[in-house]
């Protein structure tokens, strides 16, 4: 009894503390509230420019809205002097380098991400990972200079020719190669994308249980096995993601497309011929638009643009959210 | 005889499967060292002293160099900063110390959406945003372009540092009876801040290649851009539009431009990893 009223000595038996009870003002004084609004400020001014940004797009593009509605995607003409916009053309130049750029990036991203979490020591993987990674800080326009001088040239001596002869009958190897084509733009994509695809599915990777590997070893699988059918299949859905990502950074790719493509707006089967993507269409053409219907039809494919990676983006964090590693950012 | 398990069709497919996957891994890593190659090739032949002192020559005139866009670089980088990274750094504290509930993870999902924008779509924004009510190009709107772009970054990886203080560090701070925005101060933000940095330089790094965003913006401009509402010449503009004209000396021009650009970055970057190596988790772009 005597220990408990000791315990209790000094302490207001109400239980309130007033000397560590902030007034308004003098919490004020101390700074919370003035910090707590400062951040809130900003970032309230983040969801302020996103929305803007939104805002922009969608009422700068109203004209050729009205004007075309859902047609201009399904139209292929593209025409400032008779003022008839569609954007056909450029969405198949988007799509179809996109595809190249991942039919390339794909296999191999995956292959050197399997190496580096399964088999190579953790430091060589780490150092190459890097190295890897040093390939995504590289800017868009140096991809594009090496393109025009390196890669063409090399495309159109060495792999094109053997490309024709192997392959030549079928329509999408069909025709001369002028060397700006679908192909280049697309081989030039799978370089810019395959960081991606390998820094992310390695880290998945990674993240597999080591129990999923021991479970088919001790069944006598071999390591390939255990790779292609116990490993993969667990991170099928962080790949699947880290695809989506380099997809999503591919179809926005302007620069380098701009300088390998060859901007000849045409729909083409083969992929040796010169086209035209969105981005690209947009970069060399904005400066230039004369007239509102033509300005706002730019807009318009700007805004397709900014939707379709959006989703994209967003499949991708679905994706890699329910593959539940938190350690997985982008 | 004794019957060996895997058989050797399995033991076959092992060794060329894992074989490809290092081939894989070799090519990618090699694609670096081609780019770094050829620019140090092209790019360190064509360099001189001039490249950093003179303005461009004149067509046809060999010569010149690019004082002018590699100070217009500068300049848009340092109004890229002030514009990026207080609305960024601020932000990032707001969601590492104070943010909770709906208003946060908003906060959090468009700051992913502005990252997911392509540049290009950005240039469009900043056009209609600056460059018509101005009605001409400047290097303020291509700062602006640059500073928005920097943004997303600059939150991500200001929270991430900033939640990686341990909370011991800020119960001490309060247990002295500082206020929570006098423990973030002087506490929790000099505990991060080599991190939030190296997140700033590399964050920096990345818009400085940048040129989509540029092309309707700060433009270009063949001579000294007179003070921040005049159109200004760029390192990665400056790149595309020599690299795709037809002159031989406008290509050598951009070799060396395309390899000082990428020097600057990689340095950045490396620099970076060194900086950030003791950390496990190294905050990525």
């Amino acid at each position: 009894m005597g220990t408990s009223t000791t315990a209790t000595q000094g302490i207001d038996p109400g239980g309130q503390i007033p000397s560590f009870k902030y007034t308004w003002v003098e919490r004020l004084k101390k700074g919370d509230e003035v910090t707590h609004l400062i951040t809130l400020a900003a970032a309230f001014s983040i969801i302020l420019i996103t929305a803007l940004l939104v805002w922009q797009l969608w009422s700068g593009s109203k004209l050729p809205r009205h004007a075309f509605g859902w047609h201009f995607f399904t139209t292929s003409s593209w025409d400032p002097i008779s003022r008839d916009f569609g954007a056909l053309t450029f969405i198949y130049g988007t799509v179809l380098t996109s595809a190249i750029g991942l039919v390339i990036a794909v296999p191999l991203g995956l292959g050197a991400a399997i190496f580096l979490a399964e088999l190579a020591p953790r430091k060589i993987s780490d150092t190459l990972t890097f190295l890897i990674e040093l390939l995504a800080a590289v800017p868009s326009v140096i991809y594009g200079l090496i393109g025009i001088f390196v890669l063409i040239p090399i495309l159109s001596n060495f792999v094109v020719p053997v490309l024709k002869k192997a392959l030549g009958f079928l329509p999408i190897f069909s025709g001369p190669f002028y060397g700006v084509s679908y192909f280049s733009a697309g081989v030039i994509l799978s370089l810019m994308i395959v960081p991606f695809i390998v820094s992310i599915s390695r880290e998945v990777l990674l993240a597999v249980p080591n129990s999923q590997r021991e479970a088919m070893l001790a069944l006598g699988a071999t390591k390939w096995d255990v790779t292609w059918r116990a490993v993969l299949p667990y991170a099928r859905r962080g790949i699947a993601g880290s695809i989506f990502l380099a997809l999503a950074r591919a179809l926005g790719e302007t620069m380098a497309v701009t300088m390998v493509i060859g901007n000849v707006a045409q729909i083409k089967v083969s992929l040796l011929a010169p086209g035209y993507t969105i981005a690209a269409v947009i970069a060399n053409e904005f400066t230039e638009a004369t007239g509102d219907l033509y300005l706002q039809s730019l807009i318009e494919l700007g805004l397709v643009l900014f939707l379709v990676t959006m989703i994209i983006n967003a499949l991708a964090r679905v994706l890699m959210l329910t593959m539940g590693s938190h350690e997985v950012s982008e | 005889m004794r019957r060996r398990y895997p058989p050797l069709t399995k033991r076959i497919t092992n060794v060329v499967m894992l074989s490809l996957t290092g081939v894989c891994a070799f090519m990618t890593v090699s694609v670096l060292f081609f780019i770094l190659g050829y620019l140090v090739y092209y790019g360190g032949k064509s360099l001189s002293l001039s490249f950093f002192t003179q303005l461009p020559a004149p067509v046809g005139q060999t010569g010149g160099g690019m004082a002018n866009a590699i100070v217009g670089t500068v300049k848009l980088l340092a109004l890229a900063t002030v514009i990026g990274i207080p609305i960024g750094g601020l932000g990032g504290v707001y969601l590492a110390e104070f943010g909770t509930g709906w208003f946060s993870f908003l906060v959090r999902y468009t700051t992913d959406l502005l990252n997911g924008v392509p540049s290009i779509v950005m240039g469009i924004f900043v056009y209609g945003l600056v460059v018509l009510p101005m009605h001409h190009f400047s290097t303020l709107a291509g700062g602006i372009a640059l500073g928005i772009m920097m943004i997303p970054i600059a939150v991500r990886s200001t929270e991430e540092f900033l939640r990686a203080v341990p909370r011991s560090l800020r119960e001490s701070g309060m247990a002295l009876g500082a206020s929570k925005s006098e423990t973030i101060r002087n506490v929790v933000i000099p505990a991060a801040i080599n991190g939030i940095v190296t997140g700033i330089m590399l964050d920096l790094a990345r818009v400085a290649g940048e040129t989509a965003p540029l092309l309707f913006t700060s433009f270009g401009n063949e001579f000294w851009s007179k003070g921040w509402l005049q159109p200004t010449a760029s390192l990665p503009v400056v790149i595309f539009n020599y690299a795709i004209s037809p002159y031989e000396d406008w290509h050598r021009q951009a070799w060396a431009a395309g390899f000082v650009l990428l020097a600057g970055i990689l340095m950045v970057n490396i620099f970076a990893r060194f900086a950030l190596s003791r950390r496990e988790h190294m905050v990525r772009r």
